[in-house]
């Protein structure tokens, strides 16, 4: 007997973990109910009738349109045939399951900012299952947290509905008949999710017919039935469903896990060379792109969008970034100013969007007053919007450097990489503006001071011999002349001291 | 009853004459005599000065130097945007100008340029943005004013002096000429004062 006893842990480790494992889990469901169509328009900035099409041939059938196509008469399972008699101006775009399965993880993996468990449904409809219980903390309260998700989801150009509950399967029931009232306890889930259609549960065939057989209409009708009789006479699939539905079992789901290089692609349906229509469509990927580094905490210091043609090769522009970022509205400033400056040989049917190389973001420590941090952002934001336009090489910092020949002692640089320079050296009266090459004087002027020599470079091929002199002009002007000490002995202003 | 309205009186766009702004509002010359003859004892920032040199090369730089070093304590960008010449860097670090915070920004067009200035005043990562252009189109220069107003730089825009004659929406506006080694400014318009005679500055 006490030999038993003591292999038995000790009590509070199993507490502890218990106390884990029973850390109240609430899980918000997205489901998208008109995703092949969202994902056909979502690249369109403005409302062109489009419909998707599914299966090929005569048996081609529309599957879902937008607003704009009902409005002028298209209807759901019409033939295309008799869709393209409707309007001539109708876009298509065939359902494709494998871009759909694509487009779902790129939410997926946007949807990783919010959640440290996201778990794909490919259902139909599709969505995600994001487990917000640890969320809470970070963003506030689940108010906030819900409206924000919507708020990021209807930026990427889809809508969703929202289901919350403490176990997966009740959320997503309670997507999918749109009751967005969070549920907190699990006693409360019986009353909450009576009302949910039997079609919606999603069993087997058989097993959906013999409750339609029966009489059973809804979740609410099927909890009613006894389990011992449900048991013998369905099986143990219902039952297990409820239990999961309930919280009684557990209901473990995968985790989604994004790849460590970003990858989208969005087709446009009709294709266009408009720059806003561009941007509109870029700003969604870029905005996908976010999410997907926030979720890693990662960042960019170069990433690469194409559009796609129907013949020619794919345009890439390639972004570089000074400092790493992650800030959508920032690269689509980048990228305008880049789109405005491409040319494209023809219209575009498509883009994509790649940052192969994901760096670890360095967060800026915030000051505690109006920090000191930002303000530098702000000046590297300027030297790389100007570069974006003007060029690399036209935004340059100056730089002093030691040594004698006159054009030899400052140089270009990268703005704000200035090396320091001793400042030991006492120049002698220097000009504040240099010419870029010395241009030769007609006559001599009237000397003021002078001269100094400066003989200087013999190891480098570009030695120089000169006695600089200061002069001044007849209409006011002071000049820096010099005169060859070698050769013809001519004379040429370098610089003014203006 | 004669007072206006305490909102009206903080509009940018509103001045009244003689009234002074805080002296946040303007960065001194480092040249008392001229300090003297405008309104806020210095260069206004939040709007456009504008400089009419002659030929370059009389002392316009030296005019501007004394402000781009107080500036440069700020530890923000001072653009230059198209000088005509290279800033010679061993002149300006003995005149103590810091050269971490100098931007040179050289255009292929007027056009570019102005975009630059535009860009650098609309950012606010700028303690100054100095211009030289021949630009004369007025719509040009009330935008390139208004980005003026807008930021809190010291926009200074550098012309020749035959514009001298054509209207600007500048609130300050100078003409230089060189005048036997020294440098003859004349106040052609000044907000918020009336022009006075020429100043003779041993720059």
């Amino acid at each position: 007997m006490e030999a038993a006893r003591a292999t038995v842990p000790p009590w509070p480790d199993v507490e502890r973990q218990r106390g884990r494992d029973t850390r109240q889990r609430l899980w918000l469901a997205l489901v998208f109910p008109h995703f092949s169509l969202e994902m056909a328009c979502r690249g369109l900035a403005n409302h062109e009738p489009v419909a998707v099409v599914e299966g090929q041939g005569v048996r081609a059938r529309i599957l879902a349109c937008n607003r704009a196509a009902r409005g002028v008469g298209i209807s759901i399972g019409m033939p295309l045939s008799a869709a393209w008699a409707v309007t001539a101006e109708l876009q298509t775009v065939n359902q494709n399951a494998v871009v759909e399965a694509a487009a779902l993880r790129g939410i997926a993996a946007w949807a990783g900012q919010w959640s440290s468990l996201v778990s794909l449904m490919e259902d139909k409809p599709p969505g995600l299952l994001l487990e917000v219980g640890g969320s809470l903390r970070l963003f506030g309260d689940l108010e906030r947290l819900t409206a924000r998700i919507r708020a990021g989801v209807e930026e990427l150009g889809y809508r969703a509905l929202c289901g919350i509950a403490p176990t997966p399967l009740a959320a997503w029931l309670l997507a999918r008949i749109n009751d967005s009232r969070p549920v907190r306890q699990s006693e409360a889930l019986a009353g909450r999710l009576a009302p949910v259609p039997l079609l919606f549960l999603g069993l087997e065939k058989t097993t959906h017919k013999a409750l339609e057989n029966m009489g059973i209409r809804s979740f609410g009708d099927c909890q009613r039935l006894s389990r011992s009789g449900t048991a013998r006479r369905l099986g143990p699939e219902l039952l297990r469903y409820l239990d999961r539905a309930l919280g009684r079992v557990a209901d473990p789901r995968v985790a989604y896990v994004a790849p460590a290089v970003f990858t989208r692609e969005l087709d446009l349906p009709a294709e266009t060379s408009a720059l806003d229509a561009l941007r509109f469509a870029a700003r969604r990927l870029l905005l996908e792109l976010e999410g997907f580094l926030i979720a890693r905490d990662g960042a960019v210091g170069e990433l690469e969008l194409g559009l796609r043609h129907n013949r020619e090769a794919d345009t890439c522009i390639v972004i570089r970034l000074l400092v790493p970022g992650r800030n959508a509205c920032h690269l689509l400033a980048l990228l305008r100013q880049r789109l405005e400056s491409t040319k494209l040989p023809s219209p575009v049917t498509g883009l994509w969007l790649r940052a192969d190389k994901v760096l670890v973001s360095a967060p800026p420590a915030m000051d505690l007053f109006g920090s000191a941090e930002e303000k530098k952002e702000g000046q590297q934001l300027l030297v790389e919007r100007l570069q974006a336009r003007l060029g690399v090489d036209a935004v340059r910092g100056l730089e002093g450097v030691s040594g004698h020949r006159p054009e030899r002692v400052w140089r270009y640089c990268s703005p704000g990489t200035q090396s320091p320079v001793a400042k030991s050296e006492v120049m002698a009266s220097r000009p504040l503006w240099l010419l870029a090459c010395p241009t030769p004087l007609a006559h001599k002027p009237q000397l003021e001071s002078g001269p100094e020599r400066i003989q200087s470079g013999w190891w480098d091929g570009e030695d120089i011999a000169r006695d600089y002199y200061t002069a001044h002009t007849s209409d006011g002007a002071r000049l820096w002349i010099f005169r060859e000490l070698r050769g013809e002995q001519r004379w040429f202003i370098h610089g003014y001291f203006a | 009853m004669n007072a206006l309205p305490e909102a009206l009186l903080r509009h940018p766009g509103l001045w009244q004459g003689k009234a002074r702004r805080d002296q946040q509002a303007y960065v001194s010359t480092g040249f008392s005599a001229l300090d003297a003859q405008l309104p806020g004892h210095g260069w206004p920032r939040g709007a456009l000065s504008e400089c009419l040199v002659a030929q370059p090369g009389i002392g316009e730089l030296r005019l501007l130097l004394p402000a781009l070093v107080q500036l440069a304590e700020e530890g923000r960008w001072m653009v230059w945007i198209v000088p005509p010449y290279i800033p010679y860097a061993p002149a300006l670090r003995t005149a103590g100008l810091n050269l971490f915070h100098i931007l040179v920004v050289n255009t292929a067009d007027e056009a570019e340029a102005l975009w630059a200035a535009e860009q650098a005043l609309h950012s606010g990562a700028c303690s100054a943005v100095l211009l030289w252009s021949g630009v004369c189109d007025a719509r040009r220069l009330r935008r390139l004013q208004l980005a003026a107003e807008e930021s809190r730089s010291w926009a200074v825009l550098c012309r020749n002096s035959d514009f001298s004659r054509h209207p600007s929406p500048a609130a300050l506006r100078l003409g230089l000429e060189g005048m036997e080694g020294r440098l003859a400014v004349q106040i052609l318009k000044c907000r918020g004062s009336v022009p006075a005679a020429t100043i003779m500055l041993d720059a």
